[in-house]
């Protein structure tokens, strides 16, 4: 395989198993990783790739198959031992302790548990020798997330791992602080150590990587040099199939304004909450306005404001459909003619426990009052059943039963139910934070083709993203949050990947454009 | 002169039981477990301490038998809600429940019994100087063991590997499971805590504060205790501050009623309650410290995913 020479590979993994009760999740998965190489694990969301790397790392058991590291057959029975060999893992949702401070936090995972001061030193040294900056002192849930990253990174590498695995590593940062873990890790290959790099993002993989093993629906379907493939054909095979493009037709007609915030100011409310400032956006009918960012830079907040989960001390700061909507609550808001998709699926765009028919009825009752509630308020079953099924079948829903819990579905799934019903209002205004997280990319092409859709009918689009790909493939113009401040949308025609990463990174619009 | 040492002393002696109490609460709740059965286990260490004194002669044997049972007692409650992870809630309401029923069983034919008084520390010349003197060198062994579990407690939190664990399993137990720490482990070692101290407060009731045994006879100190815990942000200092205030507004207005002061009784007696949570809430006033303090797993059940 290219410029390494064969030899004993670093880790190898044989025939390994795991099934959770309802899905299997790793089905006779075979891979290795040879010493100094970075080595990609490319799969769609789903396709087993962290259940695979929680059990290199200990955090789970396979059912059945062989590990074997440096030649010889090991048993990791948890992270502790992962550790001792020399594996070291960067979690996608970090594993860090907001409350704990830096220190601390790096002291917990190693495992001789040296001096508090010792500690400062080490983690100081180690942040130098590889570009990682960070304060030891800092309470963590006070930092950025690619500060936090930084934690997690050199928290692996003061137990000097021959292994790194990072999960997702990128799907949080900025380019440019992406740009400056890429350094990190062709300095990490030079020391001669492996590393495990997980993630869905071609570009990358084939920039970086030196070998891929691609999964997809927990089998192995192809190993390759990702810089010998084209990011067409890795896609490929990740998916399966060839993933159709989404097509963007330039607008029109725009019409009128249909979604407005003037001078949006939201304070703090906890020590972890960003305060919104000053922020103005008009939306014209026909149009798709995106918001980029780094997450935890105020877009839950600007959110929970425009969703109206909570109220403007001003009834015109928030404008829905030509109406002052700050002091209306959720359910005037959607009244309106506005639809709301938040970003957390579970516990707040559904209720877990409660069937996908009762679910659609928690959204619309308000606003399709007369749709499913008879005299007297009694629910009509046969009619929301009917719109539940609906929906099912337009977005492709794969669920079990004709009405299960929402809880049961996953993920994916359950983003396609709850976008699709709020696309079958075909609501006049439609704000979405981050619709396609964690749903396959053939779902995905269908999402934003149906935002895309809506709003060419004469709706008022926003789109909060943190997947810059996506917000160029359908915004008509985006615009950048970055620490509870919003950006002057710029046009699709003239931004640039550049410009708005630099604005994700804190720099003013003037110095980016 | 002696009324003010009096004072002083009986005070001390109503805050001390709150005190351990809220302290051993305060570890469990730290490692994001809520057991709402303090009640419970403090009466059972009442029960207990007492019943040993009573049948060994003993109150020596009758405190650490206080101690062990109201911690074995509340194993029952760790093994409901860390071994099956039931609802905290739910399994703390019941063992308070279980607790005050059992402790009347065990108790029955001990009600009426004259107990036995844990001996006071007596250090001749010390002991006998005017005002600070049994303040200070002539109390009972508890009150001097509640207030080396303060210092402890928060040398353990704050100074020590272990308490930092358990600070970061209470924050984020997920995490603390992905980073391969025992955290089933960690929250048993911790209920236990609770479960022994609040074995030594009962004890103190039965054996140092009204040494005999009635049912019931710790009448709501484990809920106060509880309420000082989230009112003192989960810190020991506070809860220190906490108790001694309870204790204080406590003696002083039975005082305030036995020299008729012109209040209705009832009033006065709802005072500690009340000067307690204004002070509190006062103090705790900063939320980003009171967040920061927080255990944010504090009461979620934790299945590790194998």
């Amino acid at each position: 395989m290219s410029h390494v020479q064969p030899r004993v590979p670093l880790l190898e993994m044989q025939g390994i198993r795991k099934e959770f009760p309802g899905t299997l999740a790793n089905d006779d998965v075979s891979l290795a990783i040879l010493p100094g190489e970075i080595h990609a694990l490319l799969g769609e969301n789903g396709a087993g790739k962290s259940t695979l790397v929680k059990m290199i790392y200990g955090v789970l058991q396979p059912d059945a198959g062989e590990m074997r590291w440096q030649g010889s057959p090991e048993h990791v029975a948890s992270p502790r031992e992962a550790r001792h060999l020399g594996i070291g893992m960067v979690f996608q949702h970090f594993s860090l302790f907001e409350a704990l401070s830096a220190a601390e936090n790096i002291a917990l995972s190693l495992d001789d548990a040296p001096e508090a001061s010792t500690i400062v030193e080490r983690a100081s040294r180690v942040s130098q020798e590889y570009g990682l900056p960070l304060d030891p002192l800092a309470m963590v849930g006070d930092l950025s997330v690619g500060e936090r990253q930084r934690i997690e990174i050199v928290r692996c590498l003061l137990q000097e791992p021959s292994l790194l695995v990072l999960d997702e590593p990128t799907s949080v940062l900025t380019p440019q602080e992406a740009e400056r873990l890429f350094e990190t890790l062709e300095k990490l290959r030079a020391d001669g150590r492996s590393i495990l790099y997980i993630s869905h993002r071609l570009e990358e993989v084939q920039r970086m990587c030196d070998r891929a093993t691609v999964l997809r629906q927990g089998r192995v379907v192809g190993a390759c040099d990702p810089r010998e493939e084209t990011a067409a054909s890795l896609a490929s095979m990740m998916v399966g199939k060839d993933l159709k493009p989404v097509e963007r037709e330039s607008v029109h007609d725009r019409g009128e304004v249909l979604f407005e915030i003037r001078h949006l100011n939201r304070p703090a409310e906890t020590p972890f909450a960003v305060a919104l400032r000053d922020i103005s956006l008009q939306v014209n009918a026909g149009d798709i306005i995106g918001i980029a960012g780094v997450a935890g830079n105020g877009q839950s907040e600007f959110f929970e404001a425009v969703s109206g989960e909570v109220l403007q001390s001003e009834p015109d700061m928030v404008r829905l459909c030509g109406t002052d909507a700050g002091a209306l609550g959720i359910g005037h808001r959607r009244a309106l003619g506005a639809a709301f998709v938040p970003e957390e699926r579970l516990g707040h765009g559904a209720v877990p426990s409660l069937s996908l028919s009762q679910n659609l009825l928690l959204s619309r009752h308000a606003s399709d009052h007369a749709e499913f509630l008879g005299t007297a308020g009694w629910v009509q079953r046969a009619r929301l059943m009917a719109k539940s099924r609906a929906v099912i079948e337009a977005l492709d829903v794969r669920c079990g039963g004709p009405d299960p819990a929402a809880g049961t579905l996953s993920g994916g799934n359950l983003q396609k139910f709850i976008i699709g019903r709020e696309l079958d209002r075909q609501p006049r205004v439609l704000l979405v934070n981050q619709p396609t997280w964690g749903v396959d990319a053939g779902a995905a092409a269908h999402i934003r083709q149906a935002l895309i859709e809506l709003a060419r009918n004469g709706s008022a689009v926003v789109l909060i993203s943190q997947d810059l790909d996506e917000l160029f493939e359908v915004c008509d113009a985006m615009a950048v949050m970055h620490d509870g401040e919003l950006s002057e949308p710029i046009p699709r025609e003239q931004a640039t990947l550049e410009t708005i990463g630099l604005l994700m990174g804190g720099a003013s619009m003037g110095s980016a454009a | 002169m002696e009324i003010a040492e009096n004072i002083l002393l009986t005070i001390a002696t109503a805050s001390t039981p709150l005190l351990i109490a809220a302290l051993g609460e305060l570890v469990v709740e730290r490692s994001g477990v809520l057991n709402l059965g303090v009640e419970g286990m403090m009466v059972m260490g009442a029960v207990c301490g007492f019943v040993l004194t009573a049948t060994t002669g003993s109150p020596w044997l009758g405190l650490i038998g206080a101690v062990f049972a109201a911690a074995l007692f509340s194993l029952l409650f760790g093994f409901l809600t860390l071994s099956i992870a039931t609802n905290q809630v739910a399994s703390g309401l019941s063992l308070t429940l279980l607790g005050l029923g059992l402790s009347g069983l065990i108790g029955e034919k001990f009600v009426g019994i004259a107990g036995q008084k844990l001996p006071s520390l007596y250090i001749p010349g010390l002991s006998d100087i005017p005002l600070i003197g049994r303040l200070v060198f002539g109390q009972d062994p508890i009150f001097y063991i509640s207030l080396a579990l303060v210092v402890g407690v928060m040398w353990f939190l704050f100074r020590t590997r272990a308490g930092l664990t358990l600070r970061a399993i209470g924050d984020n137990h997920e995490s603390a499971h992905a980073l391969g720490i025992g955290v089933i482990r960690a929250r048993y070692l911790a209920v236990l805590f609770g479960g022994a101290c609040a074995g030594l407060a009962g004890a103190h009731l039965s054996l140092v504060y009204t040494p005999q045994w009635v049912e019931n006879m710790t009448s709501g100190r484990g809920w106060i205790a509880l309420a000082l815990v989230v009112f003192a942000s989960w810190r020991p200092w506070r809860v220190l501050a906490g108790a001694y205030l309870f204790g204080g507004v406590t003696i002083g207005q039975l005082h305030a009623q036995a020299l008729g002061v012109g209040i209705p009784s009832q009033l006065l007696s709802a005072l500690p309650y009340l000067a307690t949570i204004a002070v509190l809430v006062i103090i705790s006033r900063n939320r980003r410290l009171t967040l920061l303090n927080t255990p944010a797993s504090l009461g979620r059940p934790f299945v590790p995913n194998r």
